[in-house]
C-alpha cells in the first residue's frame, strides 16, 4: 500500500480536483489564493512603484489616478508597499510552516514508533507547548530574541510543531500494527525503511490538509506581530507595519488603513475557504460532523 | 470521578512547571545577556552589573530557578526592571480589565452563535443555511485586529459615537461598558463563526435521537425541537470548547487591545517585550498560561461531570 494519492486512479484524483471547483466556497477560495500567490511571486513587475522610495512631497495622499491606493506619510505607493507585503506574507508562511511539518513529521514517527519512554516524554513537552497561550509564548520568545523576520519565523514554528507531532504521532501509532507494516516487519525490514516507505506515505496526507489550514492564522500572525512592531521591521514592507502606519494616520488620511486591510481579509479568507475545500474534496472523514 | 480529578490537575501543574523550565532554559541558551539588550546602546558597565544582580541574573542559573519559583508560589512574581514595582501588582491591575473584556466578547460570541447555529440547523439545506456557512467561516478568517481598525475608523473616528482609546472611567459604568464595545465585538466576531458552526454540526448529530423523533411524531414546531430538545444535548461540546476559547480570545486581546490603547494584560505585556522588561514578560506569561489552564482543567472536569464516558477514556 502506498500513499492516498497514488493509490486512487487517475479519475478520483482528478474527481477531487473537479469537486473542488464544483464546490463554490472552495472555488472563490482557490481564485483568491492564486491572486494572492501571483502577487507574491511577480511583486517586481506588478509593483507600479519601488516601495521603499521616499517621496516626502506627495506623503499620505488620498487614492488617485498615479497613486491607486494612495502614499503613506513617507510618499511611498501604498499600492506597491501592498504587492510587496504579499511577497513578506507568503515567505514567511511557506518557510514557517515547512520547517514546522518536517520537523512535526520527524518527532510525531519517532513518538509513534520509537519505545514508550520517548513517547511519553515528548508528549508530555509537546502538551506543554500547546496549552501555552500561543501569543503569550510567542511574545516570551521575542523578548528573549529580539523581534525580527528569523524570530518571528522561529516562533510560528514552535508553536506549529506540536499540532503535527501529534497528528502523525496518532496515525503512526495506528499504523503500526497495521497488517501490512507487520507482514514488512516480518521479513526483516528495518524500521527505517518500514517508516520511510510504509508510514510516511499514508501519515502524510491529513497533514498536507491541516498545514493548509494552518496558512492563514500564519499570514495573521505575521501581520499582528508586524502590527505591535514585533514581527517584520520596517522599511521592510509588511501588510502588518502598514497597518500600523495606517493606525498612526487614522484620522489626518484613513484610505491607508482601509487599504491597507483589503489584501489580508481577502488572502486570509480566501486560504480559509480553499482549505475548507480542499478537506472536503479530499478526504471527507476530517469534515466536522454531517453538512 | 475523585482519581479523575486528582490526575488532570496533577498533570496541569506537570505542565505548569514544565513550560516555565523551558522558558528559562530559552533565556540560557540565547547568545548575549539580556542585561546588555535591555539597555541598548545607553549599556555602561555600572549600569549593566546593576541591572544584572536586579534580575537576579549573577546567580547560578539553578539558584535563580529555585527562587523563580519559591517566589512565585508566595504571590512574588519579581519586580518591574525600570520601575521597580511588583509584577504581580501590575498584572492584578489591569487583568480585570482584560477579564471583563474577555467575557463581553465570549457573551455576546455564544449568544449570536448559538442563535446563528440554531437557526441554520432550522434550515438547513436551504439558501440560509448556505449563506450563514460562509458567513461562518469568513468571521472564523478574518483577523480580529483588522475588525477592530475598521471599527476603530468607523464608530470611533467618523461617527464619534464610542470612545476610540482607553477602557472607561474606573468606578464609572456607563464608560467602561461604552469602552468595552468595539473591542469586545472585533474580539468575538471569530467566535460567532467557531459556535454556529459548532452548534450546527452537533445539533445535526442530535437530530437523529429517538427523544427528537418522538417530540417530532408529537407534532411539535421544529423551531421548539431544536431550541428545546436538541440544543441541551448539543451545548456540551460547546462547553469544552468554549474553555479553549478564553485562551485564544486572550491572545486576541493582545492585538486588539493595543489598537484601542485599552489598560490590559495584552498592552502590559507587548510594552515590556519592546523595553526587554524581562520579569514583567515571564510573569506575564506564568500569570496568564496558569489562568489558561485552570479554565481549561476546571471545564474537563465540569464535562467529566456532563458525560461519565469522558472519565472512562482518561482511565485506560
Amino acid at each position: 500500500m502506498s500513499s492516498v494519492a497514488e493509490a486512487l486512479p487517475a479519475s478520483r484524483r482528478s474527481g477531487a480536483l473537479h469537486r473542488l471547483m464544483r464546490d463554490r466556497m472552495g472555488a472563490m477560495g482557490a481564485v483568491l489564493v492564486a491572486a494572492f500567490v501571483a502577487m507574491a511571486l511577480f511583486a517586481p513587475w506588478l509593483a507600479p512603484y519601488d516601495p521603499l522610495k521616499l517621496d516626502v512631497m506627495h506623503k499620505l495622499m488620498p487614492p488617485s489616478l498615479a497613486h491607486w491606493a494612495g502614499t503613506d506619510q513617507l510618499g511611498r505607493d501604498t499600492l506597491s508597499r501592498l504587492i510587496w507585503g504579499a511577497r513578506t506574507a507568503l515567505g514567511v508562511a511557506v518557510s514557517s510552516i515547512g520547517l514546522a511539518g518536517a520537523i512535526g513529521i520527524a518527532l510525531g514517527l519517532v513518538a509513534g514508533y520509537g519505545p514508550r519512554w520517548l513517547d511519553m516524554a515528548l508528549v508530555l513537552v509537546l502538551d506543554s507547548l500547546s496549552s501555552l497561550p500561543m501569543i503569550m509564548f510567542a511574545l516570551a520568545v521575542i523578548t528573549v530574541l529580539g523581534p525580527g523576520k528569523g524570530t518571528l519565523i522561529l516562533v510560528i514554528v514552535l508553536v506549529s510543531i506540536p499540532g503535527y507531532a501529534r497528528l502523525i504521532r496518532a496515525q503512526t501509532l495506528t499504523l503500526k500494527n497495521a497488517d501490512f507494516v507487520q507482514a514488512e516487519r516480518t521479513m526483516g525490514a528495518g524500521p527505517g525503511r518500514i517508516l520511510a516507505r510504509h508510514i510516511l506515505p499514508n501519515v502524510v496526507g491529513p497533514l498536507v490538509i491541516v498545514l493548509s489550514m494552518d496558512v492563514p492564522v500564519v499570514i495573521m500572525l505575521e501581520a499582528g506581530l508586524s502590527y505591535l512592531n514585533l514581527g517584520v521591521k520596517p522599511p521592510e514592507p509588511s501588510w502588518g507595519n502598514i497597518l500600523y502606519d495606517g493606525y498612526t494616520s487614522l484620522r489626518s488620511q484613513p484610505a491607508l488603513v482601509i487599504a491597507a486591510g483589503v489584501p489580508l481579509v481577502l488572502s486570509t479568507i480566501g486560504f480559509t475557504f480553499l482549505g475548507e475545500g480542499l478537506r472536503d474534496a479530499l478526504d471527507p472523514r476530517l469534515k466536522v460532523g454531517p453538512r | 470521578m475523585l482519581t479523575y480529578a486528582i490526575k488532570r490537575i496533577g498533570l496541569a501543574v506537570l505542565i505548569l512547571i514544565t513550560v516555565m523550565l523551558a522558558m528559562y532554559a530559552m533565556v540560557f541558551l540565547v547568545p548575549g545577556d539580556p542585561a546588555s539588550l535591555a539597555l541598548g546602546p545607553r549599556a555602561t558597565p555600572e549600569l549593566k552589573a546593576q541591572l544584572i544582580a536586579r534580575m537576579g541574573l549573577d546567580q547560578p542559573v539553578w539558584v535563580q530557578v529555585w527562587r523563580f519559583f519559591a517566589n512565585a508560589l508566595h504571590g512574588n512574581l519579581g519586580y518591574d526592571v525600570w520601575s521597580r514595582r511588583p509584577v504581580l501588582d501590575q498584572i492584578l491591575q489591569v487583568f480585570p480589565n482584560t477579564l471583563f473584556l474577555g467575557a463581553v466578547a465570549l457573551g455576546w460570541a455564544l449568544v449570536l452563535g448559538v442563535a446563528l447555529g440554531c437557526a441554520a440547523v432550522v434550515w438547513r439545506g436551504t439558501v440560509v443555511d448556505a449563506v450563514l456557512g460562509i458567513l461562518s467561516v469568513s468571521m472564523i478568517a478574518v483577523p480580529p485586529f483588522v475588525i477592530a481598525l475598521y471599527l476603530l475608523l468607523i464608530f470611533a473616528v467618523w461617527l464619534g459615537w464610542l470612545p476610540a482609546i482607553g477602557a472607561g472611567t474606573p468606578g464609572d459604568w456607563a464608560s467602561q461598558f461604552r469602552a468595552v464595545l468595539l473591542p469586545a465585538f472585533s474580539i468575538g466576531i471569530t467566535w460567532v463563526g467557531y459556535l454556529a458552526r459548532l452548534v450546527r454540526a452537533s445539533m445535526l448529530e442530535v437530530m437523529g435521537a429517538n427523544h427528537i423523533r418522538t417530540a417530532r411524531a408529537f407534532g411539535l414546531s421544529e423551531l421548539r425541537i431544536v431550541t428545546r430538545y436538541a440544543l441541551r444535548l448539543a451545548i456540551i461540546p460547546t462547553v469544552a470548547i468554549l474553555a479553549v476559547g478564553f485562551g485564544s480570545i486572550l491572545s486576541s486581546a493582545v492585538f486588539v487591545e493595543t489598537v484601542f490603547s485599552r489598560p490590559g494584560i495584552g498592552t502590559l505585556v507587548t510594552s515590556a517585550v519592546a523595553k526587554r522588561n524581562y520579569p514583567v514578560v515571564m510573569g506575564s506569561v506564568l500569570f496568564m498560561t496558569a489562568f489558561y489552564l485552570v479554565v481549561v482543567t476546571a471545564a474537563d472536569l465540569l464535562i467529566a461531570r456532563l458525560d461519565p464516558r469522558v472519565r472512562d477514556v482518561f482511565r485506560g
